[in-house]
């Protein structure tokens, strides 16, 4: 007997659901696995890393601060993918927007809150789109694929980063420390519920997964965006112009990476450092493909990326393991979602091993 | 002759997903024997060869050559029984010359000594001419299915199988043809060939086992049916004449005109167009016939808009100069346009028919405001579609993938004409339909022409084009004759046109 796989000829709906809840339910007991052999024990490990962020005080808060850029840029990088155009920089966008976002809240510390926070977000996504239309720029003049050049953008966009805080933009009274000054009242993003760490950027988020919705599901640039991906040759009889598709799906996510990039400096962080973000712009990628493309799917799966981020804090705190824990679990749930999306192709069927049945 | 049969086929079962292929098939066929498997597309032919071929395996029944029974594993192991394929598409390197591409098909590495002197040899003992050290790209199609054969033939193959080999042909290359296969045969290699085409197989094959719905209905001798009688085998019904016929003489106002197009191909392979100039008056239907890969994909991408055509006067659509709009912009002036592709040019397979809809009508039936897609006004049109062109689905929510091939084209037409263009360009419109939807097709592109409408019909089907048209013109090596009245002409002068003017790469002198 074998397992085999045969084409379905359609795409089942039923797996392109179910497809992420497998995934998830494989991810829980490897992750079960991995715990015991570190010699953990596998319940209680579980709890710390899934439940136990969640129970904590300011949980749920702190799981909205973590989901709140993952949101952002998942809507923008879903939107892109539904194209076929696929930007894997969403990173290094985040970077250059946290970086114009930033630079202007420095630059007029004493500007009034309501002309300056506006304006630094204006900045950090004017920024991010920018960093994004480089890779417009490469693949529609010159053929480049944009999975090469958005990643190899997005080292460039760290490096920038670097450069800023520990050259022209480093705090003189900092003692050398590679950062810049705190930002001034009237430059930081506002808590929304006292005591907590919760601010504006949930309300952005939100409102991009709302807005991205409707551009999918009811614009003709969202039906553009998903005939391009599904059929070039369609889009193109359509009359849809192809290098213009390319523009806008690069604007948008580099712009709302941007805006996550400035929320998120001039929030929780407080100040520009070599160390903005673990890594959201990658994490954001895997929840694009987890919320199945789809920006309400996002949000449910910016919650438990977000998730894994305080669950690796907590198995740091509690259980004295590595917060490497935070990338297995993302990297173990990617490879499993990969693997389950092949159902909703194909179907397992169980086989004898003799080749087709020959009556001699 | 022997009384035993060269291959002999019972039970034949292959199942795919969602569908029957093949149920229950028997087939005979005696050595020396030009055998026609015949049946409309999607009737289980290419299925039932691929089975004998190799390729794929039954799920049942029983395969007996030269009376023994074997399970045939692959294509190398066909080819070693003795069984050779010519294949509808080419598995050709564009790059390699025609000695290179044989060789390496070839299993065996000693068999390429003397392989030259080899191909020369076979391909003139059977009449089809072949250069071993032309490169594959400068050859035309008539030329490329010759390596195919000769290929074959090398292994000195018992039976010789031919997936539609005439569609790709002028009428001049399929006489040719036959004359290799009848001499193959006399010779006493067996030929079982595969068409829908019922006059080649009446002047060809001496029996016929017609399939439809992937089980055989009936055994013959093609000789002594009419082709009425065939086709009515084939598609399981009564045929009758299309009830629309073309209104009288044509002499409404010119409404597409082109002037001197001339449009270099970006693809490596494609066809530059030349000097490409007509014009088609309102209630005309011109005909462009051809041979695949001869420029239609480019004079179609050219009406379209999808490849600029260079000075805005060298296309007026109704008057109004076009060269440099794109394919919406073209809509919005009155032309619709029928891709020869469905899936993924025409239409989306993972769409649904309302997508479908939407997709070249919002334009001319206003369904998209303010940047927002108006859902039902969208569905309405759909439904229309459906409704006036009997496209049998579950409804506007179907997706297109789950359409059959009619289906979905009588739908792609049906999206075009019920947008009421005053011009029309369709290409290929019942490729790999079955004969109820291309009837349903060729009325309404009467009916729309009738209507005053300028209709371009680019077709390799002569039969098609000879039905529905008014005037015919013929594309070769990107280069159009010009039109003449088809009762001013007949179908061997045509099929002169299809293969004369298609010179080598560079001649750019000839007219």
């Amino acid at each position: 007997m074998q397992l085999k796989l045969e084409p379905r000829g359609f795409q089942s709906k039923f797996w392109s659901y179910a497809s992420p809840v497998l995934a998830i339910a494989l991810t829980i007991a490897t992750m079960a696995v991995i715990f015991l052999v570190l010699g953990k024990d596998p319940v209680i490990s579980l709890y710390t890393f899934l439940i136990e962020p969640l129970v904590a005080e300011n949980g749920a808060t702190e799981l909205l601060v973590k989901a709140s850029p993952l949101i952002l840029m998942g809507v923008g990088i879903s939107l892109a993918y539904r194209a076929n155009v696929w930007d894997i920089g969403a990173e290094g966008e985040f970077t250059i927007g946290a970086l114009f976002g930033g630079g202007i809240g420095l630059a007029f510390p004493d500007l009034p809150f309501s002309l300056l926070f506006p304006l630094m977000l204006i900045a950090g996504m004017i920024g991010g789109m920018l960093w994004a239309m480089l890779v417009a720029l490469l693949r529609t003049q010159f053929n480049a694929n944009e999975i090469l050049t958005s990643l190899m953008l997005t080292y460039i966009a760290q490096l920038i980063l670097i450069y800023m805080v520990t050259g022209p933009w480093r705090d003189p009274q900092g003692f050398g420390f590679p950062q810049t000054a705190m930002f001034s009242a009237n430059a930081t993003n506002p808590t929304i519920i006292e005591g907590t760490r919760l601010h504006l950027g949930i309300f952005f988020a939100l409102a991009a997964a709302a807005a991205g919705w409707l551009l999918l599901t009811r614009s003709l640039l969202g039906f553009q965006l998903r005939v391009q991906g599904f059929a070039p040759r369609a889009a193109r009889f359509a009359g849809f112009k192809e290098t213009r598709l390319v523009w806008t799906a690069l604007a948008l996510t580099g712009g709302l990476a941007g805006i996550a990039g400035t929320l998120e400096v001039s929030g929780p962080i407080g100040q520009l450092t070599p160390q903005i973000s673990p890594g959201y712009g990658y994490t954001a990628i895997i929840v694009a493909f987890l919320g199945r493309l789809h920006p309400i799917g996002v949000v449910f799966a910016a919650l438990l990326l977000g998730l894994s981020y305080l669950g690796g804090e907590a198995a740091q705190i509690e259980l004295a393991l590595p917060s490497a824990v935070t990338g297995i679990f993302q990297g173990v749930l990617l490879f499993y979602l990969l693997g389950c999306d092949t159902l909703i192709l194909y179907r397992l069927r169980l086989r004898s091993s003799r080749p087709a049945a020959l009556r001699a | 002759m022997t009384d035993t049969p060269l291959l002999k086929l019972t039970g034949i079962v292959k199942q795919f997903p969602g569908c029957l292929a093949n149920d229950h098939v028997d087939l005979t066929v005696m050595p020396g024997e030009i055998h026609a498997l015949l049946g409309e597309n999607g009737a289980g032919k290419s299925t039932l060869v691929k089975i004998i071929y190799g390729v794929l395996r039954p799920d049942e029944g029983e395969i007996l050559w030269q009376g023994e029974a074997v399970s045939i594993a692959n294509p190398n192991h066909a080819r070693k029984l003795g069984i050779g394929m010519v294949f509808q598409h080419f598995s050709l390197f564009e790059a390699l010359t025609v000695a290179e591409n044989i060789a390496l098909g070839l299993s065996d590495p000693k068999d390429r000594e003397g392989l030259r002197e080899r191909i020369v040899e076979i391909s003139t003992n059977y009449g089809l001419p072949l250069d071993p050290d032309r490169a594959v790209h400068d050859l035309s199609v008539g030329e490329r299915q010759r390596i195919e054969i000769v290929r074959c033939l090398l292994q000195s193959p018992k039976l010789l199988i031919m997936d539609e080999p005439t569609s790709v042909l002028t009428p001049q290359e399929v006489e040719k043809l036959f004359e290799t296969l009848r001499r193959l045969a006399s010779e006493g290699c067996s030929i079982l060939y595969i068409s829908h085409k019922l006059e080649e197989i009446r002047a060809l094959c001496e029996k016929a086992t017609i399939m439809r719905l992937g089980r055989v209905v009936a055994h013959c001798d093609p000789r002594e049916s009419s082709a009425k009688q065939l086709a009515e085998l084939m598609i399981g019904m009564e045929l009758k004449p299309p009830s629309a016929m073309r209104a009288g003489a044509v002499d409404g106002p010119p409404r597409l005109e082109v002037s001197r197009l001339t449009l270099v191909s970006d693809d490596q392979f494609g066809t530059s167009l030349r000097e490409i100039s007509f014009s088609v008056r309102g209630g005309e239907i011109l005909g462009i016939g051809g041979i695949a890969g001869n420029g239609q994909t480019e004079l179609m991408d050219a009406l379209s808009g999808e490849v600029y055509s260079g000075k805005p006067q060298t296309i007026l659509i109704d008057g109004v100069p076009a060269g440099h709009m794109g394919p919406s912009q073209r809509r919005t002036i009155g032309a619709s346009f029928v891709p020869e592709e469905r899936n993924g040019h025409g239409a989306v397979s993972a769409m649904t028919l309302s997508e479908n809809a939407f997709l070249s009508g919002h334009i001319r039936h206003s369904l998209a405001r303010l940047g927002l897609i108006d859902h039902g006004k969208t569905t309405e049109f759909a439904q229309e579609v459906i409704r006036v062109f009997d496209v049998r689905t579950v409804g506007p929510k179907a997706e297109a993938r789950a359409l059959s091939g009619g289906n979905l084209q009588k739908f792609v037409i049906g999206r075009e004409v019920l947008q009421k263009p005053k011009v029309l360009v369709v290409s290929q419109p019942t490729w790999g339909v079955d004969a109820g939807a291309a009837a349903a097709i060729h009325q309404a592109i009467i009916e729309l022409a009738n209507e005053g409408a300028a209709v371009v019909l680019i077709s390799q089907d002569l039969d098609e084009i000879f039905t529905l048209c008014d005037n015919i013109a013929v594309i070769a090596g990107g280069r159009l004759s010009a039109p003449k009245a088809v009762s001013a002409t007949s179908v061997s002068e045509i099929g002169i046109l299809m293969g004369g003017i298609s010179d080598p790469v560079g001649d750019s002198h000839a007219a």
